[in-house]
């Protein structure tokens, strides 16, 4: 894949930190806003599927690397089952850490307020293992399949 | 023949829809409610959550979020098996 404009590469490599920053606020503040892993691993990943489209394949594996993306994709399932599973002492997914006091233990507001980031117990945990997922998983999709096709566009040239 | 057929299913298939929609109760006024009003009221005592969605999707449904997680870990792993041999 070509690179594309100089106008495009420049306004890219404005906005790619704030595309990923605004990605990792919706998944930390995902227990509180609207938003959540999901969501805001979409928005990360949707910055890395940028710079492969604007820098190309070859330019973007530089700053990208799929098996650290594809390990920090297992890790993050790997700890999100880990956590459902410490709460086995009740049932599985029991939500042992919520209004504890402790790491994000403080007990919420009743009615409509605008928040606290260290509520909810296990389930901002259980977000950012999710949001880590889903970043990295979409990436790896996205890598993976314009290396493919890039490959099999080089081949199909030398035959 | 398979023109009436269609005809007189079509004309079937018309007037039931106008027959639902007629009956079709008013928006905001579900014939049960009582599961919405439990989780509405409890969620942010019982989990700690201010965002309501949050609180059902990771904790009173973790097993579906779990179930969505795996789907995009096998999603992962077939789309490496499908370019392995590319990627060599």
């Amino acid at each position: 894949m070509k690179q594309m404009s100089r106008v495009v590469r420049t306004i890219t490599s404005l906005t790619f930190g704030y595309i990923v920053i605004f990605g990792f606020y919706v998944i930390i503040y995902g227990h509180v806003t609207p938003g959540g892993g999901f969501q805001g691993g979409v928005v990360v990943a949707s910055g890395f599927a940028l710079l492969l489209v604007v820098y190309g394949h070859k330019k973007a594996e530089e700053y990208l690397n799929t098996n650290l993306l594809s390990f920090a994709e297992s890790t993050g399932l790997i700890i999100f089952i880990v956590l459902a599973f410490l709460g086995l002492g009740f049932s599985f997914f029991y939500n042992f850490l919520t209004n504890s006091g402790g790491l994000f233990g403080h007990m919420p507001v009743s009615g409509v307020n605008p928040g606290d980031v260290y509520t909810g117990g296990l389930i901002p945990l259980m977000e950012l293992a999710v949001g880590l997922e889903v970043l990295s998983a979409m990436g790896v999709i996205v890598l993976i399949l314009s290396g493919g096709a890039t490959r099999i566009k080089k081949k199909k040239e030398n035959l | 023949m398979k023109k009436t057929i269609f005809g007189i299913a079509l004309v079937f298939f018309v007037a039931f829809m106008i027959l639902i929609a007629v009956q079709m109760r008013p928006f905001g006024q579900p014939t049960m409610s009582h599961m919405d009003d439990y989780f509405i009221q409890n969620t942010q005592a019982e989990t700690g959550v201010n965002n309501v969605v949050t609180g059902i999707l990771f904790d009173y449904r973790g097993f579906d979020t779990l179930g969505e997680a795996t789907v995009l870990f096998t999603a992962v792993i077939g789309v490496t098996v499908l370019f392995r041999e590319a990627l060599k």
